[in-house]
């Protein structure tokens, strides 16, 4: 399976597109049906999804609760703007940690590829500060690499304040 | 205690070098706006400017100690962002590991009952 990737377009773009062995209507069902987002959109290890409402249809609310048993817990409202099955989900979000972060108008597409499925995320940021200031953080260049070294540089730091 | 700034504008002081420079300077201990200035070949006044926006984001508090202003990194408003970034690190990756697994499990219980070893 090929890699995620993800870069730039525009000011406001970010793009992610990732392979996967499986047809558009298997992908584009496990994005929507909650029982099966519950088995995978959890993030970093510990993390389940005790809460998840995807009312799919336009203008159907989204909500997704997140807990950890030491990291305690957030979440995550949204609404769907547009359905076409099996190829195309539109919808908006914001994480609630607890102030709302900036509006992601998020464009998911499945296409067949080979005896798989392409899906291209297509996320819109408010403005390109926004976007600036994610990319920054480490988004560009395969996420990874830059923010571990973000926190290599700040966690030592804060061994060092204590309980500032 | 302190109302934290809305995460947003922690993300924004993030996106210039010289503010993640700093931070990182700051990682490494308590400094004064001379002791920044010096690696950063820049002039106090520009330093106090990032320093500002660091310390409205909440990224970065300082002390009064006699007529020094020492800085350091706000416990509160990096933990803010780091809960966030910890997600957007590892939840994208994570989560399409996952999701080939789920997709694979949909496509044995597709194949259902000519399966070997599938109870009847």
């Amino acid at each position: 399976m090929s890699k995620l990737t993800l870069r730039t377009e525009g000011d406001t773009y970010l793009i992610v597109t990732r392979r996967f062995a499986a047809p558009p209507e298997a992908v584009y069902r496990a994005h929507i049906e909650p029982e099966l987002v519950q088995k995978w959109m959890l993030g970093p290890a510990g993390w389940t999804m005790p809460v998840c409402i995807n009312e799919a249809k336009p203008g159907g609310k989204i909500r997704y609760e997140w807990s950890h048993p030491q990291r305690g817990s957030f979440f995550l409202t949204g609404e769907f703007l547009e359905l076409e099955p099996y190829s195309r989900i539109v919808h908006v979000e914001r994480m609630h940690l607890p102030d709302p972060t900036p509006d992601n108008h998020v464009e998911t597409r499945f296409v067949t590829d080979g005896s798989g499925t392409l899906m291209t995320m297509r996320m819109t940021l408010p403005d390109a500060q926004t976007r600036a200031a994610m990319l920054s953080t480490g988004m560009e260049n395969g996420m990874e690499a830059s923010y571990v070294r973000l926190e290599e540089m700040i966690k030592p730091g804060l061994a060092r304040t204590g309980a500032a | 205690m302190f109302e934290q700034p809305p995460l947003d504008l922690a993300f924004a002081a993030l996106a210039d070098p010289t503010r993640r420079a700093i931070l990182a300077r700051l990682a490494q201990g308590e400094a004064t706006v001379l002791e920044l200035a010096e690696p950063f070949d820049m002039t106090q006044p520009a330093v106090s400017q990032h320093l500002k926006v660091l310390e409205d984001a909440g990224l970065v508090s300082h002390r009064v100690e006699g007529s020094k202003r020492p800085r350091r990194l706000s416990k509160a408003g990096i933990d803010a962002m780091d809960q966030w970034l910890d997600m957007l690190r590892n939840a994208l990756k994570a989560n399409y590991s996952r999701l080939d697994q789920v997709l694979a499990s949909m496509e044995r219980k597709n194949a259902g009952p000519k399966k070997k070893g599938e109870p009847q």
